[in-house]
């Protein structure tokens, strides 16, 4: 047993590392290289993993039980507010709309009206993890696309509870139910009294987060010992999940909740970054079961149903999205993003299936066929995703390289290249043209890319970590690389690709603060610019003149703090690495402001100037 | 610095170097020679923030100073004034203990664009000189050697062959203070640097 665990770990994570670097470099993007993987480790190609690829995938599933727990985590309550029409608008759509025109097909195909009704719902979830896995690494979460994906998906996610509430009163009218093996509290009740048992669940979620788990996170914090904080972040979430299953409830939905009650709590950033690996490796490993868990032989078999299911369910879904995304005023690159983004069926729909089985409502047959059809469409995505950016948009959508009109020509190659032009770089962009020199941005949202050319920018659409975009953007001929991309992970790896690619180019890096800096000094990086340096000096600066200090004298302060705290960056950041293993990550962060706070007194005498003062 | 050679520092503050036509010519004309530092301050400190500890290093490292700027208003510009008002502390440069820069040489090396004949005192009028006496009254202070300025005059009417020539001398001047072993009894008696080279050049032709 316990080599044939080995075993298998072996197997999928050898999958994973070797597979996702390959798509990576094929720039497929994560989520590809992982149900790859899993393809080929599957029972159909070299049979690596074979019919316990379902238990894995049962595993593995807590990957999305993470990542829900997560997403709940980034949601507070507030920015969860502010977005709640733009939610509830297209998500009530999107959702409606595709189990209408799903139950209308399948009940024209011969279901019952139940099975049909079930199977739409089910049909109508996208994929919460490749879709927002995908739109994270291609930087897209922030532009029109990002938001409206993660507004939709999010209802879906909320609509699961409802859903799984729903299901049983379908089943109540469709036969009479007799399902045995299984132990959960709901067996045996009555439909209504099963709907009681869920809101009595998710309740109890929601007070004993905020009445006993916050006190019982702050108990361990005070302990700080790091792994036993990492415990009880994992305990929390599969306390919850089985809680969940014990009700039988989706324990993704019921650790989302506790996600979204923790938001608020000052535990959220330590809880985050304790279950942020968790969740990559299982999510890695969910993916890796998706691809193991397509049933070839189920499509061998049946060819044209499997065929006609997935194409039909992923035309209804890209065609409501579409109209959705119309209805919303999403201009066509971002639209197609959304539209083909979301035209999967999500992992919920496992569980939803799962359930509908348990019910009775559908047959077995009919429900493993469904799932694979959902693996497939999620297989899909990433491909759909593929063949719009390298296909579809390059020729209807935005242009990746900008018209050369004779202007450009005239200039010759600008040369200084600027990646990303949110606020930050828009800023250095604007400066240096007011100063004469033409730069060339890079940019990946495609509305802001729309903007910039008309304004005669010199624009070009896309990654700006893929090397021929780079290229065509003159990076051979420019001097200087500006990197003012907000996400971190984006930036370094630009840079590290710049690095080799174009040794050449001097490359300046906005860091978003200190542990940014720290990590671009480790990488190698000698430009590095803080967000939170110059800014919040210069408050500090504003605040002592209005506390009646001179604003010259003032003004020579803040000089100087910011020479002594760049000075004292990279021997700072090398001293990072001596602290010990058991200071939480945020709490280094706080040991290194206390140290920050008293070097600043012992060795900064000249902070304030004694030029002009006698020593007498 | 541990040398019996003297080092030359010079503080350069111009903040428009990238017009200065004479000014590019005068440092191109030194800027190889050994045992010369050139500083420059508009580059180094553009937020005007002198490093002070930094400046007080390099003063010690060196035995000859000089200011070379162009003149603005009958003075330095704004920046060499600030170093010189941040860099020369009491206690440091003078005053009590303050005996570090002792027995150093230090003078202006100016570009002007009236010519000299403008520069005349009595009336109105001022020697250079006398504009520049609150630098040697510093130097003074600071128990330094103040020497008369090196001047080029009429920057706006020198031909390139006249420039060159400036240079040339400019140079001469820096080799022959890093020798070591100058008369300055000699110099202090000129008015201008200029005319100490030229009556060293006369009597070695003659």
């Amino acid at each position: 047993m316990n080599n044939g665990f080995l075993h298998d770990a072996l197997i999928y994570l050898a999958a994973a590392v070797v597979f996702v670097p390959i798509a990576k470099k094929l720039g497929m993007g994560s989520v590809l290289g992982y149900l790859l993987g899993g393809i080929i480790i599957g029972p159909f190609f070299l049979g690596f993993v074979g019919q316990e690829g379902k238990d894995i995938m049962h595993f593995a599933e807590f990957g999305v039980v993470m990542m829900l727990f997560l997403i709940g985590l980034e949601l507070e309550p507030a920015s969860f507010w502010k977005m709640r029409k733009l939610i509830a608008g297209t998500g009530a759509v999107q959702l409606g709309a595709t189990t209408l025109l799903c139950f209308g097909g399948l009940l024209v195909a011969g279901f019952s009206w139940q099975a049909a009704l079930a199977c739409g719902l089910a049909f109508s979830m996208s994929s919460t993890a490749i879709v927002m896995q995908t739109l994270r690494e291609k930087g897209l979460t922030k532009t029109e696309s990002g938001r409206s994906s993660f507004a939709v998906l999010l209802f879906q996610d909320i609509s699961v509870i409802p859903i799984l509430a729903f299901l049983p009163l379908l089943a109540m009218s469709s036969a009479p139910q007799a399902v045995e093996g299984h132990k959960t509290l709901l067996e045996g009740l009555p439909g209504w009294a099963q709907t009681l048992t869920l809101i009595g669940a998710v309740a109890a979620v929601i007070l004993g987060g905020r009445l006993v788990i916050v006190p019982f996170l702050r108990f361990i914090a005070r302990i700080r010992l790091r792994e036993l904080f990492t415990a009880a972040a994992l305990l929390i979430v599969i306390a919850t999940a089985d809680l969940m299953i014990i009700v039988g409830l989706s324990p993704a939905l019921g650790t989302f909740l506790a996600g979204v009650v923790l938001a608020n709590s000052q535990f959220r950033h330590e809880l985050e970054s304790d279950i942020e690996p968790f969740k990559g490796v299982l999510l890695g490993l969910f993916f890796i079961a998706v691809g193991a868990s397509i049933n070839f032989r189920l499509i061998l078999d049946n060819p044209l149903t499997v065929t006609v299911l997935v194409l039909g369910v992923i035309a209804v879904k890209a065609f409501v999205l579409n109209m959705t995304g119309r209805m919303s005023r999403l201009s066509f690159d971002q639209n197609s993003i959304f539209t083909l983004g979301l035209s999967q069926v999500g992992e919920f729909a496992f569980v939803l299936f799962a359930f509908i089985a348990q019910l009775r409502i559908l047959s077995a047959h009919w429900s493993d066929m469904m799932m694979g059809v959902t693996a497939i469409s999620m297989a899909v995505t990433p491909l759909l995703l593929l063949v719009n950016e390298r296909l579809i948009l390059p020729r209807f959508g935005t242009k990746e390289a900008p018209e050369t009109r004779e202007a450009d020509k005239i200039e010759g190659e600008h040369p200084v290249i600027i990646t990303g032009f949110g606020h930050f770089g828009s800023t250095i962009g604007r400066f240096l043209r007011a100063n004469g020199i033409h730069t060339t941005i890079l940019d990946n949202d495609s509305d802001r890319v729309e903007l910039l050319r008309k304004m005669g920018f010199k624009v070009f659409y896309g990654d700006a970590t893929r090397i021929d975009i780079l290229k065509s953007a003159g990076a051979e001929n420019a001097k200087i690389l500006i990197a003012s991309i907000d996400s971190p992970e984006i930036n370094a790896e630009m840079v590290e690709k710049t690095r080799t690619e174009f040794p050449h180019l001097t490359i300046m890096v906005r860091a978003r603060n200190r542990t940014d800096a720290y990590d671009l000094i480790d990488a190698g990086v000698k430009n590095i610019y803080r967000e939170s340096l110059e800014t919040s000096v210069r408050i500090g600066v504003d605040a002592l003149v209005h506390l009646g200090f001179r604003r010259y004298t003032a003004t020579r302060a803040g000089q100087n703090f910011i020479k002594y705290d760049e000075a004292a960056l990279p021997r700072l950041a090398a001293h990072r690495h001596d602290q010990e293993a058991y200071i939480f990550n945020t709490r280094e962060e706080i040991s290194i402001q206390e140290e920050l706070l008293t070097k600043d007194h012992r060795d900064n005498p000249a902070i304030n100037d004694h030029a002009w003062d006698r020593k007498t | 610095m541990e040398t019996s050679k003297t080092n030359i520092l010079i503080l350069f503050a111009h903040p428009r170097f990238e017009r200065s036509r004479v000014n590019r010519a005068l440092l191109t004309g030194v800027s190889n020679l050994p045992g010369v530092t050139l500083h420059d301050l508009y580059e180094e400190y553009p937020d005007f923030n002198v490093d002070v500890e930094r400046e007080k290093e390099l003063l010690l490292d060196h035995q000859v100073i000089i200011w070379q700027h162009p003149l603005y208003m009958y003075g330095a510009p704004a920046l060499l004034k600030q170093w010189i008002d941040m860099v020369l502390e009491h206690g440091w440069a003078h005053g009590e203990g303050g005996t570090n820069l002792r027995g150093k040489v230090i003078f202006n090396a100016l570009t002007a664009g009236g010519t000299r004949d403008v520069y005349v005192s009595g009336g109105h009028g001022h020697t250079l000189p006398e504009f520049f006496i609150s630098f040697e009254q510093t130097a003074r202070l600071c128990n330094m050697v103040y020497l008369p300025p090196f001047v080029v005059h009429g920057t706006y009417l020198l031909t390139d062959r006249e420039l060159e020539e400036c240079a040339g001398a400019y140079r001469n001047l820096l080799e022959q203070l890093t020798k070591g072993g100058t008369e300055l009894r000699d110099i202090l008696d000129c008015e201008y640097l200029n005319d100490w080279l030229q009556a060293g050049k006369e009597t070695a032709d003659g």
